[in-house]
């Protein structure tokens, strides 16, 4: 406590310039003003969560920079500013979205669809107001001369808003014998009969979806569209002006008793729905049980694998005086040196079914060779296969490592007690290699665990499992299955409520073993003793 | 066998030992085949004028470097109208270099301060930042796309699509382990070196400067090569935030020749992953001893 004092004091002591103060106050100043612009923007779009993380974080810049005693957090600030924006924030927007039902059909938050909602309109019958005449341009575009029962008159250009206008306007032709213009500029009328035939006519909305909109109703009149539906904000539900029927709001759908819906529907809280639907839906069920299975067999073997390949090329080439040890040693390194992107790339190449190099030598040897990429048994094969490339010389380089730090007394002890080779090896090497390596090995095993190049960039996930509601294949693991719920829509649209579900499963399975691995190891203690 | 046959020739020992170097050496080659098989095949296709899987060999038939030159657009008969790939090359060195620098700053001063100066909650603070990284930001992927989605809407250049975003997010991840390593380093420099300075009137950012940093070099090139290789692989956080093919890092750019027949692009794919990994691996062949080190530094210790 006295150390932290005085240190304090120090801080104050180094006595800034002044020049270093202002600049440290335009700085802050700088950065409020930027943040307030943003957060104000953010509000705009309803982005209230980003909104408010912004503000914790100026909120903690204005502390840091403003407080003398907050000295030491200054050399962090922008690195917390970053761990936070990107790092926590999304952990918690995760947790939020998981209890969501965001996803396609639930994109908008409530306030954004309402108002879309609210735009929707309907052909009144017998609302006829005006008397039309059609007008064609050569492009395909058409425009409507509108004339009301009181004889005024309105052109209504596609796309464009309804304007007042009388023949001889500029852009509008002289009036004929009955007082519609003979011609706008850009457009060829249509007469009556082509005009009543004409197939995509009908369905065109003349003017903006927020100030008047015509259709045409009859082969002589067109009328005003009527907004469809009414919002309810004390009832919370939606009235249909054509037919009286009320929507109510159902999980972010409006729905009325016997199942219509009005689209687009909004993001809501959904509870622990998706998380219900994650262990019990049926559709779901048969797949993921597949998945969690293969979740877990697969980092297990890949580590395995890896470790003891990786362990008996150590002890093999351990010897000092190896001939051309050094060699061996950079050679097997090879398959660590490249960006795993690319050489899981190449092997999906050479383990093709068809044409892999693979399966051309194995075909020409034996007149058989493994279907990869067809059956589930052999992708995941295939798969343990490519991670034991990627990942043995990893393995050797810390095994080799942990190996020299062995004492080479105990070896000695042991063989004058008789210990063989074998026993050796399970009694001294064994246990001391895992003591060192252990946590590298749980390391490994959480990072295979989430191993979404490999699955994704080999195979895909593939072969599909048949069947699944979405797509689902027998080399997915969670975090591959994730990606296709959220990213690659198939069938079902994105649904990243259900989606950031299993994310978080996922955060309770890496956070359970990695904070084992923490107490296993020395690390924590070390984090505290080193003042 | 040597044992049972000629229990006692004089030598015997010796005999034995050299039949298990041999043994061993055997072993050697296969392992060395099993690993540089790939990297052989590679290089062959890269240099195998017909392009195709299915009949590639060892030793290219039409050997040429026609595959460079569809890799470059310079083939008019080769059509693959997403092929820009100094355009992957150029944004992946852009985005892994401007993340490397900026991360090692921000690790490197943070470190600075866990290391040498004494503050409440420092240690909880170190553990915290430590406990946060061990949720790979893989995990909030959809989060993730949807805050930079969210500031694209306010701030065009750092939305979906921009390297700038990109870069933000690679920075978000780039805190926990590094900063341990580094505060390691810093710890083994002795104080006195602070303290000669604290004695002239230097400020905290002086010494930080002019005496540590200097002195950092070494490991400020490892941690950064380690970080700029790291960076340069990333898949899957420019997989999901880079929708354009021409805004692609190298790593997404070759995923998409997979796309369709990769089997008719296999040779021009061979030649662009080659020209993407040599760099990489010459750089941790040469480097391996010191990469070694700094991988074992956080958990091997004696």
């Amino acid at each position: 406590m006295a150390t932290t004092a005085g240190q304090a004091k120090r801080f104050q002591a180094s006595s800034e310039s002044p020049l270093s103060v202002l600049l440290r106050v335009a700085l802050i100043v700088f950065f409020d003003a930027g943040a307030a612009w943003f957060i104000q923007k953010a509000l705009v779009q309803d982005f209230i969560q980003l909104a408010i993380v912004i503000g914790i974080i100026t909120l903690m810049f204005n502390l840091i920079f403003l407080l003398p005693k907050a000295y030491p957090f200054r050399w962090m600030a922008f690195g917390l500013g970053f761990l936070i924006l990107f790092t926590i924030y999304p952990m918690v927007f995760t947790i939020y979205i998981a209890f969501t039902n965001y996803g396609d059909g639930h994109l908008l938050t409530k306030d954004q669809a309402i108002p879309l909602i609210e735009k929707i309109k309907y052909l009144p019958e017998g609302g006829a107001s005006y008397s039309w005449t059609a007008y064609k341009s050569p492009d395909g575009k058409y425009a409507l001369w509108l004339v009301d029962p009181d004889g005024n008159s309105f052109l209504c250009k596609q796309d464009e808003p309804i304007i007042a206008a009388k023949p001889g306007d500029p852009g509008v032709g002289a009036a004929d014998s009955k007082g519609i213009p003979a011609s706008v500029e850009g457009y060829e009328r249509l007469n009556k009969l082509l005009a009543a035939s004409d197939k995509t006519l009908p369905d065109i909305k003349f003017g903006t979806e927020d100030g008047i909109t015509v259709q045409i109703s009859t082969p002589s009149l067109a009328s005003a569209l009527q907004v469809r539906y009414k919002y309810d904000l004390a009832s919370d539900t939606v009235v249909d002006q054509e037919n009286g029927d009320i929507y109510l709001n159902e999980r972010g759908t409006f729905t009325t008793k016997d199942g219509k819906t009005i689209k687009p529907g909004f993001r809501e809280v959904v509870g622990l729905e998706n998380f219900v639907n994650f262990l019990t839906s049926p559709a779901l069920r048969g797949p993921l049980v597949t998945i969690m299975v293969w979740n877990f067999v697969f980092p297990t073997i890949s580590v395995l694998s890896t470790f003891s390949l990786g362990l008996a090329i150590a002890i093999m080439y351990n010897d000092k005086d190896f001939p051309l040890k050094k060699l061996i040693r950079t050679l097997l390194l090879i398959p660590y040196t490249i960006p795993s992107v690319i050489t899981i790339l190449i092997w999906r190449g050479m383990l093709n079914t068809e044409f892999g190099v693979i399966n051309r030598i194995l075909n020409d040897m034996f007149g058989w060779a493994p279907p990869w990429t067809v059956e589930a048994f052999w992708a995941r094969v295939a798969v343990l296969l490519v991670n034991l490339w990627l990942g043995f010389p990893y393995m050797m380089l810390v095994t080799s490592g942990a190996l020299q730090s062995i004492p080479s007394d105990l070896y000695e002890a042991a063989t004058i007690d008789g210990a063989g080779g074998w026993r050796r090896f399970t009694a001294i090497t064994l246990p001391l290699l895992l003591v060192a390596v252990g946590p590298l090995l749980i390391a490994s095993f959480v990072f295979n665990f989430n191993n979404f190049g490999l699955i994704y960039l080999f195979i895909g996930g593939g072969p599909p499992i048949a069947g699944a509601s979405t797509q689902a294949g027998y080399t997915d693991i969670l975090i591959s299955y994730v990606y296709n719920l959220a990213f690659a829509s198939s069938g079902r649209g994105v649904q990243y409520g259900l989606a950031s579900a299993i994310s978080i499963v996922l955060f309770f399975i890496v956070g359970s073993i990695t904070l084992f691995q923490y107490r296993y190891t020395r690390m924590w203690e070390e984090v505290s003793e080193n003042v | 066998m040597s044992k049972q046959i000629q229990p006692n020739l004089f030598g015997s020992q010796k005999f034995q030992k050299k039949l298990s170097v041999a043994i061993r050496l055997v072993i050697a080659v296969f392992l060395i085949l099993f690993a540089i098989f790939p990297v052989l095949w590679i290089i062959s296709a890269s240099f195998d004028n017909s392009n195709s899987l299915a009949t590639q060999s060892l030793i290219p038939a039409q050997a040429g470097l026609k595959n460079y030159q569809r890799l470059f657009n310079m083939d008019p008969n080769f059509a693959f109208s997403d092929l820009s790939y100094w355009r992957w090359l150029f944004n992946s060195v852009k985005v892994s270099g401007i993340s490397t620098l900026l991360s090692l700053a921000l690790t490197t001063m943070a470190a600075y301060a866990f290391s040498r100066l004494r503050f409440a909650g420092r240690v909880t603070l170190l553990k915290a930042i430590l406990l946060i990284q061990v949720f790979p930001n893989l995990l909030a992927l959809i989060a993730i796309y949807v805050i930079i989605f969210q500031f694209g809407e306010i701030i065009p250049a750092l939305g979906l699509n921009t390297h700038a975003g990109l870069i933000m997010v690679y920075l978000g991840g780039s805190m926990g382990m590094n900063i341990w390593l580094m505060k390691g380093f810093l710890d083994t420099i002795p104080r006195a070196i602070d303290e000669s300075g604290m004695v002239d009137g230097a400020s905290n950012f002086q010494i930080f400067w002019g005496l540590l940093l200097p002195l950092l070099r070494p490991i400020l090139v490892v941690i950064g090569i380690l970080s700029f290789i790291g960076t340069y692989g990333d898949f899957i956080l420019a997989r999901i935030l880079l929708t354009d093919v021409n805004q692609y890092t190298l790593m997404v750019g070759l995923q998409i020749f997979t796309a369709g027949q990769f089997d008719k692009k296999w040779g021009v794919f061979a030649a662009g992953a080659l020209l993407g990994a040599l760099p990489v691996m010459i750089t941790y062949l040469t480097l391996q001893d010191q990469i070694a080190g700094g991988l074992t530094a956080g958990a091997v210790k004696e």
